[in-house]
């Protein structure tokens, strides 16, 4: 790396607009995270809501609070951060791009947010057409969306002012990476932004009278599973390039990194099917072809599997670890910045195989919009990623304000990882044994008219509730230690861990650099699975569908 | 690019077992017949009471065919028709469904009938029920405040 452009600390300019996404960020965890406890309470069937709140109102407020807002605003952050730590300061320009995306995306929240509230636009974060919302709803989307690209294009400038200055070298690791995401996340957009502008803007504003459900779903679904890979990667950015550092090893492999986001740029995209594989309108041929193609991604998550594990164990082995598994005990478990983020990372192994599980054809049969799913999801976003993404507040959040982690907050940092797996345990244990009994996902609490087999899983709703309160009190651990982090903590100087591969002469080779070759090959592969059966869609389309409120007002 | 030994050996069990694994999973489907509801058939949602199956909801009695019955069900917000329903053990009975509204989820709790029900479409999948019981019919996809209320009773008799 060379030294001129590679600073120690993030730039105070470029780290101020790094804190306003955090701050974002973490209003939208407490929020969302009061509203997910409310939802396990109202589904243990021993509470209701006050003032005519809607379980389902709550249900998207948590949606849309945890899944889009939290996400979007850390990453952003995060990887604006990262490229200003490894390529450099951004420029002026850069920043201030980088801040109009940032207030773009803020208005978008408070648009949607505010109509959420209002009770007009109960549609839940996957629109669900033809359920119709208040077009202010669908415009403030539109608005987090086009923020995002803004944000993601500040990134993209500095990447490609570093490269201009250093003809033919690799780039910086995380800046690579940070850039892979971003191009992943536009081409992801894409699918979303054409069925909100096309489709359900013009449709709720009453300039079209009908939309297109299929069409509408399978935009939203190309757009659906690359977003939770933009949510994965940059959980993956730190497990292979900041943890190694902050345990005092080295990278396993630059190169292999490198291939593996690539990988992950490719196959995330063409397959949102394996959402739709129980929907009519749709060749089982095409559904299997996109299953085909989602089980590519699986190649590199056992690379990375196999690398961080590597780390892991030279690393012990230098400290003089002996026998197969003596190295996993000098790991730093006294250390949150570690820690966290591993538990995160162990709890991406059954997550994983839950996967495996739900994109199989015959199995996503058993599974399917039961709350299995949920369960699913709990594990890989928000405990897999979350979790790292808490890791990375520790030291990022601290390097960016002048401050340190102190002794108190590292442990309480410990405390709130494992409250938040205890709590994880029950609640996403507890989903997936309720699911495979066929209880439903997005539901409030229901009887159904006391049938039998919901007298038998509801029991499993009172210990989500359990997790739900455990994991709420993790919550609000965090938001101590952000709080504390962000303005009291002493002054000081908190590193930004960037680590250093083993082999520092092996150089990654060029061509991962040439996007013309990788942005054309994710072009094919997503007009290869997606342009007959869209074709198909359209020629053999029924009759457009009106919009329904089918939900109650104020 | 130098990749390890024994990096190239777990990947290429794990490529393996990912070949094994996906061609159970297509051999299931295409030889097996254990393909996921996939239905291509369309309808005007506004005219699914008039059009059949869908003017007469239930179970019907069926000659020449694969199966012994259809179970004909129309789904709109909060309920299905027919809310109640037997059918006999050993029974092979394909289940059709559409909406004539918004989507809807139609899942039978403890099997693997799951199917989605979307305006315009009409789903369908063959199944046999052979185990006696009461079973809850639940709709699995949000479609508004009545949600957690929609249901229908599939029994089972000898």
């Amino acid at each position: 790396m060379s030294s001129q452009t590679a600073k120690l600390k993030v730039d105070p300019r470029d780290g101020k607009l790094a804190m306003a996404h955090f701050y974002v960020a973490f209003i939208a965890l407490a929020l969302g995270g009061l509203m997910g406890l409310l939802q396990t309470l109202v589904r243990s069937g021993k509470f209701e809501l006050p003032w005519g709140i809607d379980y389902y109102q709550i249900l998207t407020v948590h949606g849309v609070l945890m899944g889009l807002v939290l996400t979007t605003f850390f990453i952003m952050g995060f990887q604006y951060a990262a490229v200003s730590r490894t390529a450099g300061t951004h420029s002026p320009a850069a920043r201030r791009i980088g801040w109009i995306g940032f207030w773009v995306m803020t208005v978008g929240t408070i648009m949607a947010a505010t109509m959420v509230l209002l009770k007009e636009a109960s549609v839940l974060y996957t629109f669900y057409a033809p359920l119709k919302a208040h077009w202010i709803f669908y415009l403030g989307m539109t608005f987090v969306v086009v923020g995002s690209w803004l944000d993601g294009a500040a990134q993209i400038m500095t990447y490609a002012k570093w490269r201009k200055e250093n003809p033919g070298k690799p780039s910086p690791l995380l800046s690579f990476m940070a850039v892979i995401n971003t191009v992943l996340w536009i081409v992801a957009t894409l699918g979303v932004a054409s069925t909100v502008l096309f489709q359900l803007l013009p449709w709720s504003l009453g300039l079209v009278d009908t939309v297109d459900v299929l069409i509408s779903r399978t935009l939203f679904w190309y757009f659906g599973h690359p977003l939770v890979y933009f949510w994965l990667l940059p959980a993956y950015m730190c497990w292979y390039a900041i943890v190694p550092k902050i345990i005092g090893g080295k990278i396993f492999s630059d190169s292999l990194a490198r291939l593996s986001f690539i990988l992950f740029l490719l196959f995330s995209i063409p397959v949102g099917f394996h959402h739709q594989l129980m929907e009519p309108g749709i060749d089982p041929a095409w559904k299997f072809l996109q299953v085909v193609l989602t089980f590519m991604v699986i190649i590199p998550s056992l690379m990375t599997a196999f690398s961080l594990f590597a780390t892991f164990e030279r690393f012990g082995r230098s400290k003089g670890a002996t026998g197969l598994f003596g190295w996993f005990k000098v790991l730093p478990w006294n250390d949150a910045r570690f820690t966290v983020p591993f538990i995160g990372m162990a709890s991406f192994i059954p997550a994983g195989a839950g996967g495996i599980i739900n994109a199989s054809n015959q199995m996503n049969q058993v599974v399917h919009n039961t709350i299995w799913v949920t369960g699913h999801f709990h594990l890989t976003a928000a405990t897999s990623v979350v979790l790292t993404f808490f890791g990375i507040s520790y030291w990022l959040v601290p390097h960016l304000t002048g401050r340190k982690l102190t002794k108190a907050m590292n442990k309480l940092g410990i405390i709130q990882g494992w409250v938040w797996f205890i709590g994880m345990v029950f609640m996403s244990g507890a989903m997936h044994f309720q699911g495979l009994l066929g209880g439903p996902r997005r539901s409030a609490f229901s009887t159904y008219g006391d049938a039998a087999q919901a007298a038998e899983w509801i029991p499993y709703q009172i210990a989500q509730a359990v997790g739900g309160s455990i994991l709420f009190l993790g919550i609000i651990l965090m938001i101590i230690i952000f709080v504390n982090l962000a303005f009291f903590a002493p002054k000081g100087e908190e590193e930004f861990p960037v680590g250093e591969a083993e082999n520092l002469e092996e150089k990654a080779p060029m061509i991962f650099e040439n996007w013309k070759l990788w942005l054309g090959i994710t072009a094919a592969l997503i007009l290869f699975a997606y342009t007959i059966p869209f074709i198909d869609m359209i020629q053999n389309a029924p009759p457009g569908s009106p919009g329904f409120k089918t939900w109650n007002s104020w | 690019m130098h990749m390890h030994k024994f990096e190239k050996i777990w990947l290429i069990f794990g490529i393996g077992a990912l070949v094994v694994f996906l061609s159970v999973v297509g051999v299931s489907a295409f030889y097996l017949g254990n393909k996921p509801p996939s239905c291509l058939t369309t309808i005007d949602p506004k005219k699914v009471d008039t059009e059949a199956p869908f003017d007469k909801p239930g179970l019907n009695k069926v000659e020449g065919k694969e199966w012994d019955y259809e179970l004909v069900y129309v789904a709109s917000a909060f309920f299905y028709n027919p809310g109640e329903v037997e059918v006999p053990l050993g029974a092979k009975v394909k289940v059709i469904a559409t909406t004539k509204d918004v989507v809807h989820g139609f899942q039978v709790a403890g099997t693997n009938i799951n199917m989605m029900l979307e305006p315009g479409y009409v789903n369908e999948i063959v199944t046999t029920f052979d185990k006696e019981g009461e079973y809850l019919v639940v709709c699995n996809e949000y479609c508004g405040t009545g949600h957690h209320l929609m249901s229908s009773k599939i029994k089972v008799v000898k």
